[in-house]
């Protein structure tokens, strides 16, 4: 092999010379500057007024284990409820037909425009609107017995996500070509065949990225719950410190739990990106 | 649902060669975009087997009246007839409804597009591009359907590649995939939309090869396309649009060779500088 130098004699050669490795400087300094920080941090929480003990014990207690469970459970229900009713909204308001445009669109607005907190306190105290619910003549529940804190806790989730949803739907129907919808078409398929079968396994790509956040933040908003009674995994660590005064050593207990179902989540979710990424040039 | 006028039926202006009846006629469409007259007034029919290549300037409107026969684009004015139905519409005494959705879906299973920028589903593989129709819209069993997709990939010349995704395959390659996607439908007419202008100059050939043994198997075809050679060699008839109208039609060698009109010759002149 002929070296640059070699046909350049006015150029040093270098061909037998080493690359010396950079040195971050800059991160080493910030590694010890954070390690320093995390010490003292972790030193203050030791010697502090929390009993580690306690959190030990109460981490698998019945109650928070239960808790744990209604707050999983509460997620998963919700994000169906949202995701279909997003679905639904999405498709509704990208209908060609105007009363569905303006029913998908007036969704939205109601619910984005109001809290969460506010829609589950509706929710739950519905009987004070409408004592009894049914179709009259043919059967009617009383509200109370129906509006259980459970069935609020989900209706106001889900359908408060709902709204959400619909516009993460939009956007990923949006991101696919209209050259998809019309060779779908030109195949025979109708407006939600071509939907179902062509365009959201393509929006997924753009669905699920957001669609993981409002997972994990559902996970916490069931949280809410806990105004209403939904024995989630907050209320449940409130009842006991209501009871034996240990306030921070059950509120770290619940943030332990709320930290490992988000860690369990987030791989989930790349799992998911990796599966819609299918013939993708990009995200995969 | 809503009655609309009938569309006043002049016979058509551009007469088919003799022999069959036409297994397309167009007969007077008007289509507007606001007040742009995208297809103004055409009139033309079609023969089984014929190959009609459609030539002419960009914006003359020869895609929306390609998209017209398959219904993408729903026409402002006059009829357009495939394979014995009226397009769109149905026919009650002497008032003309328009047909649901459902309806204009199993009518589109006449045609097969091919569109300029291929369309393939990304998501889906070569071979699950050519079966998802079959399966999903007719219905076959997935075993059949997989079975005539490799025959249709052998057919274009992708045997090797029924498992690649649309990514993995260059241009030629897609559009041939599209080409059988299409063909899995059994469709009785075939419409091409300058399937060859959005590919590398050294694809072009064995996309137009396909079309050309196509030609010869005798599928009915109307091609939109630039490619004067291709449509001297496989076109039975040529006709040249401009303005949303046809200015000129006739065999191949006729209007390439020696156009009656000033307009077809200068464009003809302007593609082949
Ligand atoms: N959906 C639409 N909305 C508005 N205008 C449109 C639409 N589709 C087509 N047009 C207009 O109609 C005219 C004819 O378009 P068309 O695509 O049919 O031309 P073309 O002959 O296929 O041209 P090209 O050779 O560039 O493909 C163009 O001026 C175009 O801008
Ligand atoms: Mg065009």
């Amino acid at each position: 092999m002929t070296t640059p130098a070699a046909s350049h004699p006015s150029l040093p050669d270098i061909s037998g010379h080493t690359i010396v490795a950079e040195r971050y400087w800059g991160r080493w300094v910030a590694v010890a500057i954070i390690t320093v920080l995390i010490a003292a941090l972790a030193r203050a929480f030791a010697v502090g007024q929390i009993e580690w003990a306690f959190v030990g014990q109460f981490l698998t207690a019945k109650s928070i284990l239960e808790g744990l469970a209604n707050t999983i459970l509460m997620t998963i229900g919700a994000m169906t409820l949202g995701i279909v009713l997003g679905v639904v909204a999405a498709v509704m308001r990208m209908s060609p037909n105007p009363v569905l445009k303006g029913v998908a669109m007036g969704y939205a607005w109601l619910f984005r425009g109001t809290p969460v907190i506010l829609q589950l306190l509706l929710w739950f105290n519905l009987a004070l609107i409408f004592p009894t619910l049914g179709i009259p003549g043919l059967f009617s529940f009383r509200t109370v017995d129906v509006m259980t804190p459970a069935v609020a806790a989900l209706l106001g989730l889900g359908i408060n996500q709902g709204a959400y949803t619909s516009e993460v739907m939009r956007a990923g129907m949006l991101s696919v070509d209209v050259g998809q919808y019309e060779a779908a078409k030109s195949i025979g398929m109708t407006r939600l065949k071509a939907l179902r079968r062509i365009v959201f396994p393509q929006a997924m790509r753009v669905i699920i990225p957001p669609l993981g956040n409002e997972f994990i933040g559902m996970v916490k908003l069931t949280s809410l719950a806990s105004v209403i009674q939904y024995s989630e995994i907050l209320h449940n660590a409130q009842n006991i410190y209501y009871a034996n005064s240990r306030v921070i050593e059950l509120l770290i207990v619940a943030a332990i739990w709320y930290l490992v179902v988000v860690s369990v989540l987030t791989p989930a979710q790349m799992l998911l990106e990796r599966h819609y990424g299918r013939g993708g040039g990009v995200g995969r | 649902m809503t009655a609309v006028t009938p569309p006043t039926m002049t016979p058509p202006a551009m007469t088919p060669p003799p022999g069959l009846p036409p297994i397309v006629s167009i007969i007077d469409v008007h289509k507007s975009f606001g007040t742009f007259k995208a297809v103004d007034g055409v009139s033309l029919d079609v023969a089984p087997g014929e190959v009609v290549c459609i030539i002419g300037a960009s914006g003359s409107g020869k895609t929306t009246l390609l998209r017209c026969i398959n219904q993408l684009v729903q026409i402002d004015r006059g009829a357009i007839w495939v394979d014995g139905e009226l397009a769109g519409l149905r026919i009650d005494g002497d008032k003309l409804y328009h047909l649901p959705e459902k309806e204009i879906a199993r009518q589109r299973l006449a045609t097969g597009m091919v569109f300029q920028r291929f369309n393939l589903f990304p998501h889906l593989t070569a071979l699950e591009n050519i079966i998802e129709g079959p399966v999903h819209v007719l219905g076959k069993p997935r075993r059949e359907a997989i079975e005539e997709a490799h025959a249709l990939l052998k057919r274009v010349g992708l045997s090797e590649k029924a498992d690649a995704y649309p990514t993995n395959l260059s241009g030629g390659q897609q559009q041939r995939v599209a080409i059988a996607r299409a063909l899995a439908m059994k469709p009785k007419l075939m419409l091409f939309d300058e399937p060859t202008s959005a590919l590398d100059p050294e694809l072009v050939g064995e996309v137009l090869a396909v079309m050309r043994e196509l030609a010869a198997s005798g599928m009915t075809m109307i091609v939109v396309t630039h490619e004067l050679g291709f449509a001297r060699e496989v076109a039975d008839r040529v006709v040249f649009m401009d303005h949303g109208a046809i200015v000129e039609t006739g065999p191949a060698s006729q209007v390439l060779g020696s156009p009656k009109e000033a307009r077809t010759g200068a464009f003809i002149a302007a593609v082949l500088a």
